[in-house]
């Protein structure tokens, strides 16, 4: 399983992938958008974990350009702000895209991707 | 008392809530006092003004006209009783001039002549000849009166300076009251003047003034110059004895004037002198009497006076205190809506203020726990740090101490989350859990028991889950303040009917008195003055709960607790939900 990471906070993303990497998952992430679009250019991913306030193209944005390029990529939010706009995207497409509010834990995070990877 | 608190309006032990530069405006019972004031002073001044001038109008008519009759009749008295005197005396003239009476005359002839008089103009008594000595010569009559001196009589001496004289009523030798006419003559022989004299009958005199009708038991009688009664009076003296009122000065014409007894009755009287007669014509009449039809119609004016102005006094109060309490009751209405509107803003302000610093904190929060994460991932892959229990505790320390912390923002980003006023369906018993945990800690410090019993399969509601939130909030609050530690909060929720559902908050708190319960939905009533208490809680409450469309009820015991009843619709229609977010 090959898992992008995008959230504008880097100190974040780069624990996470290396946590991840530790757990037999290779994770590679980004801090915009713009460099998320690059490495999806470069390299296959089966699932992207996206924040839903990144500068540039924000997460919603940046889902609907991910699944032009890639139809089979399921994605998993992660945020911060519990607003109504939040739950408006996790709700979105019910089943496909899973919500989490920030901070999570890695044992949340791996079931909520195996669950996904399952479907 | 308790006729006047039905009565009283509303604002009129209304407390003085606002201050500053206004705060006089809010003084609703001095608005009624002038309302009032110058409305009545507006209205009675006018009428009371008018009610004077007609009274004193009227009064003076009265008694001008009473002034006037009495005048009237005095006069036409007076012409009676001159003709009724110069008839007989002019019948004395006719008598010595015609007759051509000598100086011994005959008795019989004399004699005749009284007999025509008598029978032509009635009134005389007797009839005489007197000398130019003073001596009567000549009599026809009743009494014997042959001989008499009357020489230093008053009547004979006037009579013999003049040529003619009328004497007031005396009693002179026949010790019975008369008057005598005297008529000075020479006797066509020549030789000394003689005087005829008649006397008059006072009875016919006296019929005169007796038969006149005098209204306000008035009384018409005669007096000389001297004030000697001449003819007899009904409250006045009798014949020959001083009158008690004044004698009036003297004047050419009819005069009436007012006077006062001693015992302060008033009297209207009215004179003439009577020329060529030492009479004097007076009328007197009780002026009460008179003005008795005055007092009638004073009676009714006054009556009539007092019934208008009572009228318009109940009007004008009436009047005042409706428009005055209505101003009260949108003015109060206005300032529950505004107080609404600053405590919706409120509670949205923090609800903004929670969810930025729920999200702020969240993402070093995540920082946190991917670092504390991954220092325990590496930490388990090397087994020197593996066995060493105590670093373990402390990474699992700080990977909780972020849960919790996640736990807090949480619920912080849930709670602003149901500031937005909108419809949504909700689950009673996780909003009713929501509220409590801000108040856990609280509760645990003052050792307070709270007891959840939400029915088994208690639908969920389409309401605004934000006014709820607040509806219980404020009540749970509440509840904290009136209860000591120890306390016991239960919060029970179960459907009231098919449509309903019911929430039942009760404390073991000190309870509310049955007087001020009536009271507690009233905005700025408070038992906690001066604790800081707005006495809006409970008002805004009822008023987040009618908008929900549902009704809130309390019932408490003092020193027992207090029960809130909170009855809601299952969903609210939100017709209803707009047309109560004007408001707020």
């Amino acid at each position: 399983m090959r898992v992008l990471l995008v959230d504008d906070e880097q100190e974040l993303v780069e624990t996470l992938a290396e946590r991840l990497g530790i757990r037999g998952i290779e994770a590679r992430w980004a801090t915009n958008g713009d460099a998320a679009l690059e490495l999806i250019d470069q390299e296959d991913f089966n699932l992207a974990v996206l924040d839903v306030k990144i500068p540039g193209i924000n997460g919603i944005n940046l889902r609907k350009m991910i699944k032009e390029k890639c139809p089979q990529m399921k994605f998993i939010f992660m945020t911060g702000h519990g607003s109504q706009d939040d739950f408006a995207a996790g709700s979105a497409e019910t089943g496909v895209d899973y919500y989490l509010l920030k901070p999570v834990t890695i044992d949340e995070l791996l079931h909520k991707m195996n669950e996904l990877m399952k479907k | 008392m308790s006729f006047l608190n039905k009565i009283k309006p509303e604002f009129w032990d209304h407390r003085l809530f606002a201050s500053g530069p206004y705060g006089s405006q809010f003084n609703f019972r001095r608005t009624w006092y002038a309302a009032v004031f110058v409305t009545s002073a507006v209205v009675l001044a006018p009428l009371m003004f008018m009610a004077v001038m007609d009274y004193r109008a009227t009064r003076h008519d009265v008694e001008t006209d009473i002034l006037l009759r009495t005048s009237r009749l005095v006069s036409n008295t007076r012409r009676t009783l001159s003709y009724f005197l110069n008839e007989r005396k002019s019948a004395l003239d006719f008598v010595v001039h015609d007759n051509n009476f000598t100086l011994n005359v005959n008795p019989k002839r004399m004699e005749q002549v009284l007999e025509n008089l008598k029978k032509s103009y009635g009134g005389f008594t007797d009839l005489g000849c007197i000398d130019h000595l003073g001596i009567q010569c000549v009599y026809a009559g009743p009494y014997n009166l042959i001989g008499k001196d009357y020489s230093d009589q008053e009547w004979y001496q006037q009579a013999v300076k003049r040529g003619e004289y009328i004497s007031d009523v005396f009693r002179g030798f026949r010790h019975v009251p008369h008057i005598v006419i005297a008529v000075k003559y020479y006797p066509s022989e020549g030789g000394f003047f003689r005087v005829l004299r008649a006397t008059l009958d006072t009875g016919k005199f006296n019929d005169l003034l007796s038969d006149l009708e005098v209204d306000g038991h008035g009384d018409a009688f005669i007096i000389n110059h001297e004030g000697v009664l001449q003819t007899p009076t009904r409250s006045h003296g009798k014949v020959l004895e001083r009158i008690t009122l004044p004698i009036p000065d003297f004047a050419p014409e009819t005069r009436v004037f007012e006077w006062e007894t001693k015992k302060g009755i008033p009297l209207v009287i009215g004179y003439r002198y009577i020329t060529g007669t030492p009479f004097i014509l007076m009328v007197v009449k009780h002026k009460q009497e008179l003005m008795k039809a005055w007092y009638n119609t004073r009676k009714e004016l006054i009556g009539f006076l007092a019934i208008s102005v009572a009228f318009i006094l109940f009007v004008i109060l009436w009047g005042a205190t409706y428009l005055v309490n209505r101003i009260f009751q949108s003015d109060q209405k206005l300032i529950v809506s505004l107080h609404q509107v600053e405590y919706t803003n409120k509670m949205a302000s923090i609800g903004r203020l929670a969810a930025g610093v729920a999200h702020e904190i969240n993402n070093p929060l995540a920082i946190i726990n991917e670092k504390a994460g991954l220092m325990k991932d590496l930490f388990l892959f090397k087994e020197e740090y593996k066995q060493n229990d105590m670093l373990m505790r402390l990474l699992d320390s700080i990977l909780g101490s972020v849960t919790r912390c996640g736990r807090i923002t949480k619920r912080l980003l849930g709670f602003a989350r149901h500031m937005d006023v909108s419809v949504q369906s909700i689950n009673l018993e996780e909003v009713v859990r929501e509220v409590l945990g801000f108040l856990n800690k609280e509760a645990e410090y003052r050792s307070i028991q709270i007891s959840i019993e939400i029915a088994e399969n208690l639908p969920n509601i389409d309401t605004d889950a934000g006014r709820l939130q607040q509806v219980i909030l404020n009540i749970i609050n509440n509840a904290f303040a009136a209860m000591e530690n120890n306390g016991h909060l239960r919060v029970k929720a179960s459907m009231a009917d098919k449509n309903n559902i019911v929430l039942i908050i009760s404390d073991t708190g000190c309870g509310i008195s049955e007087s001020d319960i009536k009271r507690v939905f009233e905005p700025f009533f408070s038992t906690k003055t001066g604790k800081g208490g707005t006495g809006l809680g409970l008002s805004i409450t009822y008023g987040l709960v009618e908008q929900l469309g549902g009704i809130i009820d309390v019932t408490s015991e003092v020193n027992r607790g207090t029960t809130f009843t909170i009855t809601l619709p299952l969903a609210i229609k939100e017709k209803e939900m707009k047309n109560s977010c004007e408001y707020s």
